[in-house]
């Protein structure tokens, strides 16, 4: 156990159902999230993260394994002691599930009422909570009345309200158009840092890992394929899953016909900048066949990668390919049906 | 058109017609709302899931809501003499009414609550929610806007009962209607109680749509 371990699951294994019916959702995960991380699991849907999410404030509880959240066994806490220790860890959702009865301001006491706080002191850290997520005239607009960020936003305000160690969000972006989902990831992003606040994000969208996650777990098939930082997971991934959600296959490729052999350019740091690609082809005045390109920051560096059709003539093909090396340029053959 | 006297019968019978009606539905509520409540919270889906529970509470409802109210009425007669000490005029009438409205307004509620979203549960959940908690911060005032055009409902599902109950001497408008309209065939009388009866179930109806459109949060107001 490293340092500073906030969240510890181990070989946690849940099924839904009984019997032949039973469902697999999670199996064997393992895995530790350091204090004042910013923690991303992603996979495909279905996938098994929301359960993982889940399981890790006890709403489902896992059939097998050890939950260990701020030095607690949350598998082995009395009822009372669970409803505790769920106060010390706050959770937004997907549909933000907000009271629709009561307003933004009473959305946020919520919490704070279930500890048995004072009501004149619920409204007044409710007021400086709203304050912070940017709502402070919309006090008394009911969530009916705010757009899908501004109740996301209250949703966050009334996560922190108890003054969690940590934030588990649920798909808490996918709701969102691109521009609120990077409003809102920022206000993530600001509030780990203010309040060093854990947060971990389940998504299916690669954006918001690549944006402000440290250490990300790739999740598929009920197992964790692939856990490590960012930049190392995206540059190099090494499980079928990682490659998949990081390269999807794009549809203009079926479309493609040629006889030359397809390659996986990657690209890392400083040389996404240097036109590697346009120099081979000047050196060797052979055209290549871009098929598929992408090219992302992560952490402020510039990685990408490319799909590239070379020349039908065998030599020449090879010829480029010993240029790549010289640029240290990581590639692998790829197989389309075409 | 009608004597004096009858007019003031009529007032009368409108009167405890109104009478037995608010006071059956109150306590249809006390005895319904957490019957409802527990339905909600034991079923499968529920908070606290408990099998067990749940049927047992469930069929009792059923079999309760199976009898037709004449029969129920005439059934629970030694039950009404025992509580009330007669069988006869409207307060010996909200016995029965109150046995046949409170299964109804148990299902009723059980809806009206489970239209909550499940995931505002869930996140109260999240937060440390105890059941209690859960059930009275979040299911009730949730669930209130569709409560209140429930209670409309049962209201006036308890006036047309109340209404039934004049073939026993229930009191009210109802016995009227049958003593002068179908006894005596006074069908002027009967028509002019069916007209009162269809005002104050509108009447209700109206009020019950009202306060509830007033109350739901989840419209947006201008």
């Amino acid at each position: 156990m490293r340092e500073n371990t906030i969240i510890e699951i181990k070989n946690l294994t849940k099924t839904f159902g009984e019997g032949d019916g039973s469902v697999v959702a999670l199996e064997g995960i393992s895995l530790e999230i350091g204090q004042g991380e910013i923690f991303g699991i992603i996979g495909l849907s279905g996938a098994g993260k929301s359960t993982l999410v889940r399981c890790m404030n006890l709403l489902e509880r896992p059939n097998a394994g050890s939950v260990v959240v701020d030095g607690k066994e949350m598998t082995s806490l009395s009822e009372r002691e669970l409803r505790r220790a769920r106060q010390s860890i706050g959770m937004i959702f997907q549909n933000f599930n907000l009271l629709m009865q009561r307003t933004a301001l009473e959305n946020v006491c919520f919490p704070l009422e279930l500890t048995g706080t004072p009501r004149r002191e619920c409204a007044s850290r409710a007021r400086e909570l709203l304050s912070t997520v940017g709502l402070s005239d919309k006090e008394q607009a009911y969530p009916a009345q705010l757009s899908g960020g501004q109740q996301q936003r209250v949703a966050i305000a009334r996560a922190l309200a108890t003054g969690p160690k940590v934030l588990l969000c649920d798909e808490a972006t996918s709701a969102l158009d691109p521009t609120t989902t990077q409003s809102i990831l920022a206000l993530l992003k600001e509030l780990n840092q203010k309040l060093g606040v854990t947060v971990v994000i389940i998504t299916h969208e690669m954006r918001v890992i690549e944006q402000i996650c440290n250490r990300v777990a790739i999740i598929a098939n009920s197992h964790i394929e692939e856990i490590g930082a960012v930049d190392e997971v995206f540059r190099r991934p090494k499980s079928e899953a990682a490659k998949k959600l990081l390269f999807p296959r794009g549809e203009s490729t079926a479309a493609f016909t040629g006889k030359g052999r397809f390659y996986r350019v990657t690209f890392d740091g400083d040389s996404a900048e240097h036109p590697v690609i346009a120099d081979m082809v000047l050196r060797f005045g052979a055209p290549v066949n871009i098929v598929f390109a992408d090219t992302k920051t992560i952490g402020g560096r510039m990685f990408g990668h490319m799909i590239l059709q070379f020349p039908e003539d065998q030599a020449m093909a090879e010829r480029m390919l010993a240029f790549l090396d010289s640029e240290n340029l990581r590639y692998t053959e790829e197989e389309f049906n075409v | 058109m009608f004597s004096r006297d009858m007019i003031a019968l009529m007032v009368q019978g409108l009167w405890e017609t109104l009478y037995m009606t608010i006071l059956s539905t109150a306590a249809a509520y006390a005895l319904g709302l957490p019957i409802g409540l527990l339905l909600v919270v034991t079923d499968a889906d529920g908070i606290k899931p408990n099998t067990a529970v749940n049927r047992i509470v469930g069929t009792i409802v059923n079999l309760l809501r199976s009898v037709p109210f004449i029969i129920l009425l005439v059934f629970v007669l030694p039950l009404t003499r025992l509580i009330v000490g007669t069988t006869i005029g409207s307060t010996a009438t909200i016995v029965p009414l109150v046995i046949a409205a409170a299964p109804f307004v148990a299902r009723m509620v059980e809806s009206s609550v489970k239209e909550v979203d499940r995931g505002v549960i869930e996140a109260s959940l999240s937060m440390g929610a105890s059941t209690m908690q859960v059930v009275l911060k979040v299911l009730l005032p949730e669930a209130k806007p569709s409560l209140l055009v429930g209670a409309a409902i049962a209201t006036t599902t308890v006036l047309s009962y109340s209404a039934m109950s004049g073939f026993v001497g229930g009191g009210g408008l109802g016995t009227i209607a049958i003593n002068y309209g179908y006894y005596r065939s006074q069908t002027d009388v009967m028509l002019v109680m069916v007209v009162i009866l269809i005002l104050v179930v509108q009447g209700f109806q109206e009020i019950g749509n009202r306060i509830s459109k007033r109350s739901d949060k989840r419209i947006r107001q201008q």
